[in-house]
């Protein structure tokens, strides 16, 4: 039951997009379609796992001091490995990923995961948790990347969902889908949403604005 | 030249388009003082990162480099990721060196930013498309300096809006992080507009 709550916490509860602030950047830039999207979660996931399981198996031999350049070391080798899989199988995938699988070395879901839970923990719970969180960001992923890709070019995965206007009659595709701020405005609202309905979520306010105090004026 | 820089500060800007070290953009970007000096921190190490990754990429990891050592048709070029993590890390860790010997005052301003851009994005993010773009040497100098400056101003302006923000009657839901999210969407709209005007 434990082990449950460590797999299913990160998914809504502290969700590492929404809550901890956890690999925004590539969380942002695949989603303007479901493929790619789905990719970036499906390397990311594994990545995290490989890397929380490994860093936990030898928490007790990494010396403190020069830890961090050891979980880099090994998460960036563990990305190689997947860019080259990428690569070998989904070549045009990996055209349009470009530069983000390399950059989940840089991911702070990764690393922030390997120090916070990994360092700490043994193996099978450092899995649990690595899964819980890569699914926690695939979940956003995926729900900005569909909401992307319907209204910006009316497909899902690529195949035809909303017929396409070309003659007067159907769909016009939002072409402002498909550039960066709509991907800021839409984790924006999913953001309050998900607060709305976890309203211990909501952050606390750094300032109190008095009361207008006209009245009270002598 | 100057079309590269002016790209590499507005319209292709590393935080606003391509989302690269949006992390520390969202969670630095409180006050306007240290948005300020982490801005300053990610200039001068992108400026040094970008080129030095450039000749490390160039004269030790392209294929057919080490030809003359009869090693043709050797491809380093997989390794790139290590070795640039290992450049940027290794060169946050001089330059803090360098500062707290020289330059005091500005070490003590840019703090534990300075350590904490080793774990950006925008900076392996701008040796990575250094790569992928086939910059020259003298571009990819403009390029860093560039992309850098791009991003320091990008932030300086949330941490402006944000400050301001705080007087303002945000929904509670709405507070915090889902406010700097609609905001840098504001921005980025306006950085794309630059897009369209661009030379």
């Amino acid at each position: 039951m434990k082990w449950l709550r460590v797999l299913s916490h990160p998914i809504l509860d502290n969700n590492p997009v929404t809550l901890q602030i956890l690999g925004i950047c590539s969380a942002l830039a695949v989603t303007t379609s479901l493929t790619t999207a789905a990719t970036m979660a499906v390397a990311l996931t594994l990545v995290l796992m490989a890397s929380s399981v490994i860093i936990s198996t030898i928490r007790r031999h990494i010396p403190s001091s020069i830890r961090l350049i050891v979980q880099i070391t090994l998460i960036a080798s563990l990305v190689v490995v997947a860019d080259e899989i990428i690569q070998a199988y989904a070549f045009p995938i990996s055209q349009r990923l470009s530069i983000f699988v390399g950059l989940i070395v840089t991911n702070c879901l990764v690393l922030g995961r390997a120090e916070a839970f990994a360092m700490h923990n043994p193996p099978g719970p450092a899995a649990l948790d690595a899964l819980g969180n890569g699914l926690g960001y695939s979940l956003i992923l995926l729900i900005v990347a569909f909401l992307r890709e319907l209204f910006g070019a009316g497909t899902l995965f690529g195949w035809p969902v909303l017929p396409v206007a070309t003659d007067g009659s159907g769909f016009t595709p939002l072409k402002f889908m498909l550039l960066a701020p709509s991907a800021f405005f839409i984790l924006g609202l999913l953001i309050w949403a998900l607060r709305s309905v976890r309203q211990g979520q909501i952050e606390p306010p750094d300032f109190k604005i008095a009361p207008d105090t006209e009245e009270r004026r002598p | 030249m100057i079309d590269l820089f002016l790209r590499s500060v507005f319209a292709d800007n590393l935080a606003l388009s391509f989302f690269l070290g949006i992390c520390t953009f969202l969670a630095v970007s409180k006050r306007l003082s240290t948005a300020a000096g982490l801005g300053i921190a990610l200039i001068v190490v992108q400026t040094i990162t970008v080129p030095l990754n450039f000749l490390i990429f160039e004269y030790l990891l392209r294929a057919d480099t080490w030809a003359a050592l009869g090693l043709a048709g050797m491809d380093l070029t997989f390794l790139k990721l290590i070795a640039f993590i290992a450049v940027i890390a290794a060169m946050v860790q001089i330059l803090e060196l360098v500062l707290d010997r020289y330059l005091p005052a500005l070490y003590r301003t840019l703090g534990i930013y300075l350590p904490l851009i080793t774990v950006n994005c925008a900076i392996l993010g701008g040796s990575l498309f250094m790569v992928e773009n086939k910059y020259t040497f003298s571009e990819s100098l403009v390029f860093g300096f560039g992309s850098g400056v791009g991003w320091a101003l990008a932030i300086v302006a949330l941490a402006a809006l944000r400050e301001r923000l705080n007087y303002a009657d945000i929904p509670a839901g709405l507070r915090g992080l889902g406010m700097a999210f609609i905001v840098t969407g504001l921005l980025s709209m306006g950085f794309t507009a630059f897009a369209e005007i661009g030379p």
